[in-house]
Order: C-alpha cells, then sequence, then structure tokens
C-alpha cells in the first residue's frame, strides 16, 4: 500500500484520536461535544433503529433518484428534438432548480396525503436538474464532423438520436447522476425536517430531531456520521456504476 | 460528371464583415479523375469540397451534377478520423450501410472486404483508441469505401499524420485508386502531396477564395518520390502557387 493510500485513513485516526482526547482532558460534557467512543456507544445502544432510519430514508433516497434520471433523461430527449419542448420545459426546470426546497417542501407536504410520496417529491425536485442539464448538454454535444457524417449518408433524426447523439450523451447523463445522488440524500433529510413528526417519521433527519429535542447528543452524531457515510457510499458506487457501464460499452465490440 | 458554375458563398458577418469564403468558381470535375484542390489555408478548398458533398449549398452559382449523387454514392473523409470512439473498426465501417437500412449480417462481408482494402484485416473488433492515428485514418478511409461510391471526397486527411505514415497512407490511397476507378477530389495545403497523388492540381487562392492556375500531372501510375518528374513538378507548382500569392497581394 503506497503513503498516499495510507495517508487520508492515518489522517483520519490521528483527528479522531485528537478529538477524543480533548474532549476527555477538557471535561467537554457529551450533550456539547461528545467524543467517538461515545458516539459508537450510542450507535451501539440502538443498532436496529438507526439503521432502520437509515434505510427508510435511503428508500426514499433511491427512489428519487430513479424518478429524476428517467424524468430528467425523457425530458432531455424531449427538449433535444424539439425546439418547442425545449422553450416549454427549460424555464420550468430552472424555476426548480433555484426555488430552495426548504421553500417548498411545507407546501408538497401539505399537498400530498402519503408522507412516502411527498418526500420522494421533495427530493426529486432537488435531484432532477442535475441529470436533465448534463444530458441537454451531452445530446448536444456530438462532433460537428460526425454530425455531417450523419447527414452525408442520409440518417433520419431518430438515427441520428440513437446511433450517435444519445450514445455521446451517455457520460454526461452519469456524471449528472453522480451529482443527483448526493442530491438526493440531502432532498430526502430536508424534507424529512419539514415534515418532522407530522411526516413519515421513520427516516434519519427524524431521529437527528429526536435525539435533539431529548438532548441525547451522542445519537444525535451517531445519525449524522450514518448519513455522511450514506452520501459517500451513493457518490462513489455511483462512480462504480458509471465505470463499469462505460467499460462495457467499449468492450462491446458489434459482430459486423 | 460534374460542373461548378461560378459558384459564390459568403459567411455570416463576423467581427471584420461577412467572409467572402468563395467567389466566382467554376470548375468541371471529370469521372474518375483525382484532382487536387491545392492552397493555403483559408482559401475556400474546404467550403468547396463541403458544397460538393451537398454538406452546404452556394449562396450564388450552381453544381451541375450529370447524375445527382444518392446518399453513399459520395464518399466523405475528414482532417480527423471522425470514428465513433464506442464502436469497433467493423462497426465504424457498418454504419453508412446501417444508416441505410442494410442488415449486419448482409452488410459483414463488404465491412471485412472494405477493411481489408485498406490493410486492416484482423483488426476488425479494434477499438478506435487501440489503433494509431493512421491505422484510424485507414477506417475512415475504409467506411468511405464501404458504400462502392462514385466520387470520393477528402479533406486534408492525412494533414495530422507523421510523415512515415502520410507517404504510406498517398502510396496506398493511390493504389486504391487504380483499383477502384472512383472519382477522387482531394483537399490539400501540401504541394508534395498534391504532386505525387494527383491528375490534376487545381490551385486556389484566398480572399476571396478563387480558382488560381491549373497543372495536369504528367505522372502516371508507378510513380515515386525521387522520379525527376516529380521533383519537376514540385517545382512547377511551387512557382506557380508563389506567383499566385504575389498577384493575388498586389
Amino acid at each position: 500500500m503506497s503513503i498516499e493510500r495510507i495517508a487520508p485513513i492515518s489522517f483520519g485516526i490521528l483527528a479522531l484520536l485528537g478529538w477524543e482526547f480533548s474532549v476527555q482532558w477538557a471535561e467537554i460534557p457529551p450533550y456539547l461535544l461528545p467524543g467517538p467512543l461515545a458516539v459508537m456507544a450510542a450507535f451501539w445502544a440502538d443498532p436496529a433503529g438507526l439503521l432502520g432510519s437509515l434505510l427508510s430514508t435511503l428508500a426514499v433516497t433511491f427512489t428519487a433518484l430513479a424518478v429524476s434520471a428517467l424524468l430528467g433523461g425523457v425530458l432531455a430527449l424531449a427538449t433535444s428534438v424539439s425546439r418547442l419542448a425545449l422553450a416549454a420545459i427549460e424555464p420550468w426546470a430552472v424555476v426548480l432548480q433555484v426555488t430552495p426546497i426548504i421553500a417548498i417542501a411545507p407546501l408538497v407536504i401539505i399537498w400530498v396525503n402519503d408522507p412516502f410520496i411527498s418526500l420522494v417529491v421533495c427530493a426529486t425536485i432537488v435531484a432532477f436538474f442535475p441529470i436533465y442539464a448534463n444530458t441537454v448538454a451531452g445530446l448536444a454535444a456530438a462532433p460537428a464532423e460526425l454530425s455531417d457524417l450523419f447527414r452525408l449518408y442520409g440518417a433520419g433524426p431518430v438515427q441520428s438520436l440513437w446511433l450517435l447523439r444519445v450514445p455521446v450523451a451517455l457520460p454526461f447523463f452519469l456524471a449528472g447522476l453522480r451529482i443527483s445522488g448526493g442530491l438526493a440524500l440531502v432532498g430526502a433529510v430536508v424534507a424529512e425536517f419539514v415534515a418532522g413528526s407530522g411526516g413519515f417519521a421513520s427516516g434519519l433527519a427524524y431521529r437527528i430531531m429526536e435525539a435533539g429535542y431529548r438532548l441525547q447528543i451522542p445519537r444525535m452524531f451517531a445519525a449524522l456520521v450514518l448519513l455522511s457515510l450514506a452520501g459517500i457510499a451513493i457518490n462513489l458506487g455511483l462512480g462504480v456504476v458509471a465505470r463499469v457501464l462505460m467499460r462495457r460499452r467499449g468492450a462491446a465490440r458489434g459482430e459486423a | 460528371m460534374l460542373s461548378i458554375e461560378q459558384v459564390g458563398r459568403r459567411f455570416a458577418p463576423g467581427k471584420a464583415g461577412a467572409t467572402e469564403a468563395l467567389r466566382d468558381v467554376s470548375l468541371r470535375i471529370v469521372r474518375g479523375d483525382f484532382v487536387a484542390l491545392l492552397g493555403p489555408s483559408g482559401c475556400g478548398k474546404s467550403t468547396l469540397l463541403r458544397l460538393i458533398a451537398g454538406l452546404d449549398q452556394p449562396d450564388s452559382g450552381r453544381l451541375v451534377w450529370d447524375q445527382a449523387p444518392a446518399p453513399g454514392e459520395i464518399g466523405f473523409v475528414f482532417q480527423d478520423s471522425t470514428l465513433l470512439p464506442w464502436a469497433s473498426a467493423a462497426e465504424n465501417v457498418f454504419l453508412p450501410l446501417r444508416l441505410r437500412g442494410v442488415a449486419r449480417a448482409t452488410a459483414k462481408n463488404d465491412v471485412w472486404a472494405a477493411l481489408a482494402r485498406v490493410g486492416l484485416a484482423g483488426f476488425e473488433q479494434a477499438l478506435p483508441r487501440e489503433l494509431s492515428g493512421g491505422m484510424r485514418m485507414r477506417v475512415s478511409i475504409a467506411r468511405a469505401l464501404v458504400t462502392r461510391p462514385r466520387v470520393l471526397l477528402m479533406d486534408e486527411p492525412f494533414a495530422a499524420l507523421d510523415e512515415f505514415t502520410r507517404h504510406r497512407l498517398q502510396a496506398d490511397l493511390l493504389a486504391l485508386w487504380l483499383e477502384l476507378g472512383c472519382t477522387v477530389v482531394f483537399v490539400t495545403h501540401s504541394i508534395y502531396e498534391a504532386a505525387f497523388l494527383a491528375r490534376r492540381v487545381v490551385m486556389m487562392t484566398p480572399r476571396p477564395g478563387q480558382i488560381g492556375q491549373e497543372i495536369r500531372s504528367p505522372l502516371w501510375a508507378e510513380r515515386t518520390r525521387v522520379d525527376p518528374a516529380y521533383t519537376a513538378l514540385v517545382a512547377e507548382i511551387g512557382a506557380a502557387m508563389d506567383a499566385a500569392m504575389v498577384a493575388a497581394d498586389a
């Protein structure tokens, strides 16, 4: 293992040790700042409850991500085929992007009766734009000479789309998906916060609030740590998915 | 085969006003000929080639074909190999046939034959990134040839290659032309390339792009770069080009 590979792990361990020692040495009470050991103890006190909440949040996140991918992909295709669709959709996509989810979430939660669906809607609003915008850019990114070549051989619009523009757009779409993965998690957590106990009452955000009210600060930290680990895992996971897909495309050699 | 009659083309005004890429260009191209359009950058030779390909329309004048070409009857080779990076050599060569609706199984023989003809037998499944620049250009030429075009248009296809690869590809192109008998219009800014390849060297001068002098090559089939006739032709074209540039500047 090279020194570069060990460096981040060693640094993390050192930081945790430093944190634990400072907390002990300065006798900071755990309700202000718990040390890493106290956080781990809080997790082990109720792993099923916290992991269950994590699963609930992840269910919202992945549903929202799937809906965003589908919606973003389909709308990007529509806008790239029809100027009218582009003119009609583009401004609203931007409106969705610039409106803070925290401001819309209460409305969505009032309008949508089902708590799960309302959370998914909020997370989708946040996660949708990067996929849509990246795919639109990708669909327009085919080199001019290749477009000329397709024109020269009398390719129809459908042929140009499937044989040239969609394959060119694939890496753009995957990059958007990776950005949106993290955003979907953020969106899900924000929506859970807004929904509070009136909502689904099972996600990690709800656990964080609940622990805060009860001054179970170590448990709050444990939930936070789980959230960021989930975010990191989603980011890395989608990175792997993108790499595998791109490599498989390179390896998919035709029979002709 | 094709008669270009007083063709003009202007491009939309930029900072320096409208650019006149071509003015009053007339040229007849006969069947089976190898015509080099020779000139410095910006003399409109690529624009003229795009007009012949039908990728662009003239603002004035017209192009009259004896028989209007259908899609696939014109092959085009760009300066860059312009291959689909995710598709194998065979898939790339199959593309023009695929766009015409030819089934993969039906096309297979033609595709493999086209690749073999440019010296790429055995590389059918290779991806563009696994091939050298010269091999990618060969794939591009195979793709242009797979539809058995009547006309092959080439836009500085070897300009980005190293000298050794360029010489080999020039010799191979010449052999292909003799074998296939299609008409070639070859855009280049290299006097040596024009002299080595073409039967007719048509010189163009810039701002606005106009046809200048034309020189017929005395060389035939078997030619080498040490042939005194080739050397003399290079000198003749060079002198004519210099004179044209001086006249254009005056």
